[in-house]
């Protein structure tokens, strides 16, 4: 098991009000993705993956996650089972439509 | 001229009647007993004989090839095995026991470790590897077999043939060596008084053999809707969104992969949505893929044609003739190198999967330790210059791919669709193929790139869609392929300004650009969710082999 935490600050706010949103599902090759709405303009990530070695990975998919969302003010956890990258994006992207939609 | 010195100009036929008469001692009439089979085997085939043991995609003649590997090697050597598919042990077998020398193919499927491992060690000496249609011409020039083993459910006393729904390959093998001097032998589930539809006539059959079992079909079309996951449906939103409804594609081929069985089981969803039945994916050149039934019975698709068939399909297919071929008999005809002709000639688009996609978008599903052959992969997937009849689709990539005015040229729409990691998390996208080394550990004339990247019209990860038509330089066309190539290196190596560019001509299209919300991308999406649901779709008519049930 790996522990990675990545900080994106200075971002505009995420649209919409819902306080929280979960998706995926833990389970192998899929992951979990729990999105708070809290104060300020960062988005903060904490990972813990199943499949050490990937750091490089993670930050690249976060970064594009921030651009392309936009994701302010957003602390998001990951339980990650093994999922690929392009799935992860997927989910990542989907909990921020989720949360923009009206609770 | 004197009788003494004239040319005898049927000295292949007299050979063949020879063969016959050999035969002759093991039979009865036409009908040879099982227990026979390897004695007839070696007293029809001799030596350096060029030879066909129906291993097609999907049926198997396995008695016969089981028979032949059990001959002996001091009778029977350095044969040449001319055959589309390499799929049973027992091929393999005819090489390590020194039966058969030298190997030319199309397809091998599950034999593909055991190729890669027989080429290295020297046992197989490699012809070709052919696309099926190839192949199939090769039977009629240069690669005509002496002897021809094949299978049929049933025959008659005379030795009609009846091959059932796989008919296949069967129809070209036989012509090509019936009407060439060649024996032809036929493995049969069954004996009947009379077959249900004649699809081989008697006179070009010379043995009949019943088999102790049914031959051997394999599943390969069916796709377990319950393994799709969500990148597959968001992919599939953007191939019928991007592609199908952009191009207005209506005659089409889809190759057997998991994002393509998403595709069709968006039709009747995502695509009832958006307005597009009857405007997309009408005709069909295609193996009865379980996953089309919904399609089919929300009344999307006019009319299929097979290559072969799949197994369980039977009773749907003969219950849906208004869609498929079938015979006066009701069941599924099927033919392999009428198909991929249509295919290549007749549709304007083909979508499939590879293993491994390079910077200018060649791909090859031969890998290091595994040689799986190309089957009908590089015809469908190809652009067809002899294509003179025009079709919407045809002339707008064709104006999409023309960098100078000229003459009006149409395009086949050629997309691959794949995931940017494959197993194991191995990247599908490289910057050098795997084939290009072993090609030259083998010493191979020509490196086995499936399809060629400049056949190669679109790329469609879950990332985005690549529309290489749009792409005007080598530069460009490597620059759209990173920029749907996700996370993997190649991916992570593109150059952003440049994408983003490409972005703007939209040479590069994300979901975004095409107005998907990725929310919408989930499984309930998918009209059938597992193969229980399409067993319902098809009203019980569809009998899902053994290994697809779980209730």
């Amino acid at each position: 098991m790996e522990t990675i935490d990545i900080c994106h600050s200075g971002l505009k706010p995420l649209p919409g009000r819902k306080p929280w949103a979960l998706v995926g599902v833990v389970a192998s090759g899929n992951l979990e993705v729990l999105l708070e709405r809290e104060e300020g303009d960062r988005c903060y990530v904490h990972i813990e993956t199943s499949v050490p070695g990937f750091a490089t990975v993670w930050r690249a998919v976060v970064e594009d996650f921030v651009t392309r969302a936009a994701p302010g003010g957003l602390r998001i956890s990951i339980n990650d089972c093994g999922a690929r990258p392009d799935t992860v994006s997927l989910r990542l992207l989907q909990g921020a439509r989720l949360m923009e939609d009206a609770p | 001229m004197t009788t003494a010195t004239r040319k005898v100009w049927d000295a292949a036929r007299q050979d063949r009647n020879a063969r016959r008469a050999a035969g002759a001692a093991f039979a009865d009439g036409k009908l040879v007993p099982a227990a026979n089979t390897t004695a007839l085997l070696e007293s029809v085939i001799c030596p350096g004989d060029r030879l066909c043991v129906e291993g097609d995609n999907q049926k198997q003649a396995d008695h016969l090839a089981a028979a032949l590997a059990a001959a002996d090697p001091a009778k029977l050597y350095d044969l040449h095995i001319v055959q589309s598919g390499v799929v049973l042990p027992e091929h393999i077998d005819l090489f390590r026991r020194g039966i058969a020398k030298k190997l030319d193919f199309s397809y091998s499927g599950p034999q593909s470790t055991a190729i890669a491992r027989a080429l290295r060690a020297g046992t197989i000496e490699l012809g070709a590897i052919h696309t099926y249609l190839e192949l199939f011409a090769r039977y009629f020039v240069d690669l005509t077999p002496n002897v021809a083993l094949i299978a049929a459910v049933s025959a008659d006393r005379e030795g009609n043939l009846y091959t059932g729904a796989n008919t296949e390959d069967t129809p070209t093998i036989v012509e090509a060596t019936a009407f060439k001097n060649g024996i032809v032998v036929a493995q049969v589930n069954t004996l009947v008084d009379r077959v249900p539809r004649v699809d081989i006539p008697a006179d070009q059959v010379d043995f009949v053999i019943v088999a102790p079992r049914p031959f051997y079909v394999e599943p390969l079309f069916t796709r377990d809707p319950a393994s799709l996951t969500e990148l597959h449906v968001l992919m599939a939103m953007l191939a019928i969104r991007g592609i199908y409804a952009e191009y207005g594609i209506r005659r089409l081929n889809h190759g057997i992969g998991f994002s393509t069985a998403a595709i069709e089981l968006l039709l009747p969803t995502y695509g009832e949505q958006l307005g597009l039945k009857g405007k997309i994916a009408t005709h069909w050149a295609l193996n009865p893929h379980p996953t089309l039934i919904p399609a089919i019975e929300s009344g999307w698709v006019e009319q299929i044609h097979c290559f072969g068939s799949e197994v369980g399909m039977q009773d749907y297919i003969a219950a849906r003739p208004d869609i498929f071929f079938t015979g006066r008999d009701g069941s599924l005809r099927s033919n392999r190198a009428l198909c991929q002709v249509a295919g290549l000639y007749a549709c304007d688009l083909f979508i499939g999967s590879t293993l491994q996609i390079d910077l200018a978008g060649n791909s090859s599903t031969v890998l290091r330790d595994r040689i799986a052959g190309f089957g009908g992969a590089p015809n469908m997937g190809s652009d067809p210059h002899g294509r003179r009849h025009p079709s919407e689709p045809w002339l707008k990539a064709g104006r999409e791919g023309a960098s100078e005015q000229g003459m009006a040229q149409g395009r086949k729409l050629v997309v691959q669709m794949v995931e940017s990691f494959g197993d194991k998390m191995a990247p599908v996208f490289v910057e050098e193929l795997d084939c290009v080394a072993l090609a030259d550990e083998l010493k191979l004339d020509l490196v086995p790139i499936m399809i060629r990247g400049d056949d190669v019209t679109h790329i469609v990860t879950a990332e985005g869609i690549a529309n290489l038509l749009l792409c005007r330089t080598a530069g460009e066309r490597e620059q759209a392929i990173r920029g749907v190539a996700g996370y993997t290196d190649v991916g992570r190596g593109r150059d952003k300004a440049m994408v983003a560019r490409l972005r703007e001509r939209r040479a590069i299209l994300y979901p975004e650009d095409l107005g998907i919300d990725v929310l919408e991308a989930q499984r309930h999406l998918l009209a059938a969710r597992s193969i229980k649901d399409l067993v319902r779709w098809s009203e019980g008519l569809y009998q899902p082999p053994g290994k697809f049930r779980n209730w």
